[in-house]
């Protein structure tokens, strides 16, 4: 392994970095309000609405995100909907990650105490009013390690994106790997990345959830 | 020109993507039975106190779990032969990276449910005498299956998924055969992306599906019995 | 004698196949405290759910203030801000400061001005001796602090009656006073109460009439006074018998 060529390499792996983060910021984004649409829609029983987003869920959990991309990106374009590549791979986090962000934030809000809702009851609230003040706020809390963690699984899922050619950070790796056959050092260079994204992040994960465990809400 | 379906049934198309199917089939049993194996080893070591063996055990179960699996498939597929001088194929390379990846996750699921197993209950049966394999053996493993077989459907299902990765290692998966039939029918299907990614995305959904959905009524069965 | 503040009729509850409660028929004179008496398991929380609409019921007619209920999600939301309920689990809401608690029906269901229901509020916490506590978390208090603030928020609806399920079950013998010290005033301040408890001197002290439970049939409906000293009922004289007091 030659440190030059490590060093070299760095502004190329600055820039795939960068998009890594990026495209992983507006996926999760995006995750993260579908998830929160389809739970709400299921908490509240809408009529068909949730039945939909039933299906969704389903469909997205059970199919891998390398073929959500490849149908969002060659498929699409032979019905009608062309997108870049960026637009896709965004697209198919969203796709992907919004079911997942669903069940963490509806196991937060099934996690809520029953007493907590009878209590509310108790006290006059409207089944609307239970949910603002009552069931969200403690739903949402009870599902933040779960969130935190599908955060990760989606940031480790954007490698997946080297199949329709984004730049992000391994397909920067394989292309280095193409062209100048830096073997070693680029897929070293790769590693160190994510560790660097992944790493700190993963240790908030487990603070989150140690901190869950003892319960934030000592009641 | 066809109606675009047609791209599927002609010629030897269908049996094809079936055989890629088989392929990746092939690959995730084969990885789990290992990996599952090595899981319940590790994850039964991580409950010993031994300082040592938890932080190499852990550094194990951490770098799988933080390196993303497109890369560890790349890691070993360029390094071994490379660096190690060990010549597998495709398919091997991909066998051995998904069993490591499992037994990662699976050590892990594992120490999860052993732990949750009441600390009197070690202790009732090391008051009749039992020895620390005996333990685990007859105390502490069969409370602790339960609390596994969830989790470890779910990782099955992961495993099938991940499985759609084994085109980037050029093994000769579904989704690698229908880019092939793809191109070779450009011409005649201009519109073959759609229904043969389309067949694939079913495929996918139907391995996948029942199993989550036996997960899923496992634990709501737990969750009643509780 | 003046229209009752409750009764109820011939009421039926049962969970699927299983009868919980047969018959209930019961009158609760305003200004008065009741006792709901009863082995474990013979009904009492389901009963007094029934009474605020937790728990739905199969038949029956409740009568409040001399008006037919017409058991409805709509009606029961109303008329909950006139029945107050403190449960045997400390239920405060953890994400809101006690304040907050106390104020969120005032509030946001009876949409009463802020600056009034503050100050009933502090009042309320002043009279059950917690008044430096409004800006802390529930977490922050000791069981017994957290179920007179539990209590203080079904006051500050003004409810016309109170349904105490067990609320010093869950408490440490220190804190019981305390708790059972706020229900003796509201008892003096002529609060219409229905109280399930297992603090028999308590219940002695307080009950106007006492209602016996025994596997979902009320057995008898007493006078306090005369409940404990000579029960009309051989079930009931074995209960006590069986209560340390
Ligand atoms: N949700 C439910 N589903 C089915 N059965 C129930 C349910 N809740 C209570 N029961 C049954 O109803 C009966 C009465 O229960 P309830 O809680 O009202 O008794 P209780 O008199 O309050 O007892 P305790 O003194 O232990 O609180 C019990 O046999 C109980 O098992
Ligand atoms: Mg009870």
């Amino acid at each position: 392994m030659s440190w030059i060529v490590i060093q070299q390499s760095v502004p190329v792996f600055a820039q795939a970095f960068w998009l890594t983060l990026k495209l992983s910021f507006y996926g999760i984004i995006g995750a993260i309000i579908l998830g929160l649409i389809a739970s709400f829609l299921r908490y509240f029983k809408v009529p068909v609405l949730r039945q939909i987003s039933a299906v969704y869920t389903e469909v997205s959990r059970n199919t891998p995100l390398l073929i959500q991309l490849f149908f969002i990106y060659y498929a699409f374009p032979e019905i009608g909907i062309k997108m870049s590549a960026t637009a896709a791979g965004i697209s198919g986090l969203i796709f992907l990650g919004g079911s997942y962000m669903a069940e963490a934030i509806f196991g937060g809000l099934k996690g809520v105490a029953k007493i907590q809702v009878e209590s509310g009851l108790a006290i006059g609230l409207s089944r609307w009013q239970l949910a603002r003040y009552v069931v969200f706020p403690q739903g949402l809390t009870l599902s933040v390690p779960a969130i935190a963690a599908n955060v990760i699984f989606l940031i480790k899922e954007t490698s997946i994106f080297t199949v329709i050619a984004i730049p992000e950070l391994t397909n920067t790796a394989l292309d280095q790997i193409g062209l100048y056959y830096h073997t070693d050092e680029s897929l070293f260079v790769l590693v160190i990345a994510y560790a660097i994204i992944l790493i700190p992040l993963s240790l908030i994960l487990t603070w989150l959830e140690r901190r869950a465990r003892r319960g934030a809400f000592g009641n | 020109m066809h109606s675009g379906i047609s791209i599927l049934f002609a010629g030897q198309n269908f049996s094809r993507l079936l055989g890629g199917l088989w392929i990746s089939a092939k690959i995730s049993i084969v990885s789990l039975v290992i990996g599952i194996a090595l899981g319940i080893l590790l994850g039964a070591l991580r409950t010993v106190k031994n300082p040592i063996l938890r932080v190499i055990l852990r550094l194990y179960l951490e770098f799988f779990r933080i390196v993303p699996t497109v890369v560890l498939l790349f890691l070993f597929y360029y390094i071994l032969p490379k660096n190690f001088n060990v010549n597998l194929n495709a398919q091997a390379v991909a066998m051995l990276v998904f069993a490591l990846w499992v037994g990662a996750e699976m050590s892990d699921i594992v120490r999860g449910a052993l732990i949750s197993v009441p600390q009197h209950q070690c202790e009732a049966g090391i008051a009749i005498g039992l020895n620390g394999p005996q333990l685990f053996r007859y105390v502490l493993l069969p409370q602790a299956i339960g609390l596994m077989i969830p989790a470890t459907i779910n990782l099955m299902t992961r495993v099938i998924k991940t499985t759609s990765l084994l085109l980037l290692i050029s093994v000769m998966d579904v989704i690698n055969i229908g880019q092939q039939i793809i191109e070779a029918n450009r011409q005649t299907h201009p519109d073959g992306a759609f229904w043969v990614y389309g067949l694939i995305f079913i495929l996918y959904f139907l391995l996948c599906y029942p199993l989550s959905a036996w997960a899923r009524h496992l634990e709501r069965q737990q969750d009643n019995n509780a | 004698m003046a229209t009752p503040l409750l009764q109820v009729e011939h009421l039926e509850k049962s969970y699927g196949d299983v009868h919980i409660l047969h018959d209930i028929n019961l009158t609760v004179a305003t200004g008065s405290v009741t006792v709901l008496l009863g082995p474990s398991g013979s009904g009492k929380s389901t009963l007094i759910r029934c009474l605020n609409g937790l728990e739905d019921f199969q038949s029956g007619q409740l009568t409040f203030s001399g008006e037919p209920v017409t058991p409805s999600p709509k009606v029961w939301q109303k008329l909950r801000q006139k029945i107050g309920m403190v449960f045997q689990s400390y239920d405060l809401f953890p994400n809101l400061t006690v304040l907050d608690n106390i104020l969120l029906g005032p509030l946001k269901v009876q949409h009463r001005a802020k600056a009034e229901a503050k100050e009933q509020a502090i009042k309320l916490l002043k009279e059950v001796g917690l008044a430096d506590y409004q800006d802390s978390y529930p977490r922050q208090l000791s069981g017994g602090q957290k179920q007179r603030i539990a209590i203080v928020r079904a006051l500050a609806l003004n409810p016309d009656f109170m349904l105490f399920d067990e609320v010093t079950a869950s408490l440490d013998p220190e804190m019981v006073r305390g708790v059972l010290e706020v229900l003796r005033n509201l008892a003096q301040q002529k609060m219409t109460m229905l109280v399930v408890t297992h603090e028999m001197n308590f219940a002695r002290e307080i009950a106007d009439q006492v209602v016996f439970l025994e596997e979902g049939h009320i057995l008898e409906v007493t006078p306090g006074k005369q409940f404990f000293e000579n029960p009309q009922t051989e079930r009931a004289q074995i209960f006590l018998n069986s209560m340390d007091f």
